[in-house]
């Protein structure tokens, strides 16, 4: 065996003679969208009384292997990368739906688009239907869970975790997550990709469990939220530093916010830093 | 002039010796008994109103809208047979979206109305198809702001290269009106149905050619109206239903909407005083009613 992937399993030259590629197919199979290529990273949420803080910073970034996608030739599989360009930097994740929810989108753009598409024209043919009575929170992320189930049983998934937040049916704070593999999930705090790691630890610790949730105030929700934004900044390399932020509440709808700066991050510790052990000046 | 008997009038997509379609003309017979329909096009807005004839006093008030919502920012009313309508409706609708589908933007009232003549028009060409037993009245606003793209991430570059030129704007209102026959034209103000001719007289009074009239004074002229084209099938009792659609900043930012009640019962009670002074008696004879 050699260290090439794409000759494994073949016959070898030395015992068989050179492989004659004529018997190969040129087109390959269908692969549809199997890799995200401009992808945006963590989406961040939490409930308090009175509704949801959501939030996600406003990079699309290219994915380190996005060119694999441009493998044409069936025996020569060529490998490029452009490296991890954050390409776009003024990519706005959240999306209003209604007046009373908010959705967060990770992972690859394009379909985050088609997604948005879709919300938009459901939103028109339910205006035309629902005489007044409007989607909550809790029916879009079924909706949403329903298009997430079906793409990945298609084998054609939308790669993307998806954070819904807003008002459920009896205008009661909601927040679930459903992904590209139509998994879903509820938490009174929720954080996709990287945030998953290093957000969650930090929300929950300001909102424990379900029972909190009544004790929290808006301030401190957008001051969490806020914070964490900051720690993924810090340690996400996928993450910029301007991001949106979203406040759903019965009494004032959906306030959004798509343009923020990070503020307050500190630097000046790294003054006091010099080398990498032995180094003192 | 009358053809009936003479064979030419049996069936859809047959000329007569003098190049007409009689089906088609029978059509819009079924037409001129629909209630009356009217749009009005303002300089900031566009509004629709129908006279609902009331059949049965079980009817809910209220119930039974009968202007539809096209996209966000068409109405379209009609007068004629309801399911014909129904239809045109929900053709318009696959219209407007597949038009979204496409070029991810809202259609242009124009392109809207072009589509649905075109559609009304191809029941008249066939045998095995009968004619739209309707007049429809589609009104529009096109956005006369910088629209996104539907499902837009960014805002692009400011300046340069894919930058944005400060400053264009166009767009406004649209009003059409589309006949059986697929024939429609753009119009300052439309009426069909029973009363139209009555209805035509006073939009013409209005001078809406020189686009001054706002659409809150729109809104008590079109109440007005409605009650004037009335006034010759009075013994029937009928619900007045209004729709509009106004400029960006105005009260509907755009969209197509209900008049709200407050503002459509003032119009209405003024459309009633305005016809107390025209007739005394009448007047009396309706408060009394009340």
């Amino acid at each position: 065996m050699n260290h090439l992937p794409q000759a494994w399993g073949r016959p070898r030259d030395d015992i068989y003679g050179a492989y004659d590629h004529s018997y190969l197919q040129s087109s390959g199979p269908i692969t549809h969208t199997q890799k995200p290529v401009v992808t945006g990273t963590s989406v961040l949420a939490v409930k308090f009384k009175d509704g949801v803080v959501i939030a996600a910073d406003n990079l699309g970034g290219l994915r380190k292997s996005c060119t694999d996608l441009l493998l044409v030739n069936a025996d020569i599989w060529v490998e490029a990368s452009y490296g991890s360009l954050a390409r776009f930097t003024d990519v706005k994740r959240l999306r209003s739906f209604n007046s009373t929810s908010v959705i967060g989108i990770g992972g690859d753009v394009s379909d985050m688009q088609y997604i948005d598409r879709l919300l938009n024209s459901l939103s028109i043919t339910e205006s035309h239907s629902s005489d007044g009575h409007i989607l909550s929170a809790a029916n879009l992320h079924t909706y949403l869970s329903k298009v997430m189930y079906k793409r990945r049983t298609d084998i054609n998934p939308l790669w993307n975790q998806i954070l819904v937040a807003g008002l459920d049916g009896d205008e009661k704070p909601f927040l679930a997550s459903v992904d590209l593999l139509g998994t879903t999930f509820s938490s009174p705090t929720l954080a996709t990709g990287f945030g998953a790691h290093l957000a969650q630890p930090l929300l929950r610790q300001v909102v424990g469990s379900e029972e909190d949730v009544p004790s929290i105030t808006r301030e401190k929700a957008v001051e969490a939220i806020k914070e964490c934004m900051k720690v993924l900044f810090y340690r996400d390399a996928r993450s910029i530093d301007r991001y949106s932020i979203a406040v759903v509440t019965k009494a004032g709808g959906v306030e959004l916010k798509e343009d923020e700066q990070l503020e307050g991050q500190s630097w000046a510790f790294a003054e006091t830093i010099r080398g990498y052990g032995t180094q003192v000046a | 002039m009358t053809s009936i008997g003479t064979g030419y009038d049996l069936s859809n997509s047959i000329f007569s010796p003098d190049g007409r379609n009689f089906q088609v003309e029978y059509a819009i017979k079924a037409v001129e008994n629909g209630g009356t329909s009217i749009g009005i096009r303002c300089k900031d807005g566009v509004i629709l109103a129908v006279e609902k004839i009331i059949t049965s006093k079980l009817l809910k008030k209220g119930a039974n809208k009968r202007i539809a919502t096209v996209d966000r920012n068409f109405g379209v009313a009609f007068s004629g047979l309801i399911p014909d309508g129904r239809h045109f409706v929900s053709r318009a609708r696959e219209e407007a979206s597949s038009w979204r589908s496409l070029y991810k933007s809202p259609i242009p009232t124009a392109s809207l109305a072009e589509r649905l003549g075109s559609y009304v028009q191809m029941y008249t060409l066939y045998q095995y198809v009968r004619p739209f037993g309707i007049t429809a009245i589609v009104g529009g606003w096109d956005s006369e702001g910088e629209l996104e793209v539907d499902g837009q991430v960014g805002s692009g570059s400011k300046t340069g290269g894919g930058g944005k030129v400060p400053g264009i704007n166009s767009g406004g209102p649209g009003l059409y009106m589309i006949e059986p026959s697929g024939l429609y034209w753009g119009y300052y103000g439309a009426a069909t149905g029973k009363g139209r001719q009555a209805a035509k007289s006073e939009l013409e009074k209005l001078d809406l050619a020189a686009e001054t009239l706002s659409l809150e004074q729109g809104v008590k002229e079109a109440a007005r109206i409605i009650y004037i084209a009335h006034e010759d099938s009075k013994d029937k009792e009928f619900e007045l239903e209004m729709t509009w659609i106004s400029k960006r900043d105005g009260p509907t930012k755009g969209r197509h909407e209900q008049v709200p009640k407050d503002i459509l019962e003032e119009a209405e009670k003024a459309a009633k005083k305005a016809l107390e002074g025209e007739d005394e008696e009448e007047a009396v004879a309706e408060t009394m009613e009340e």
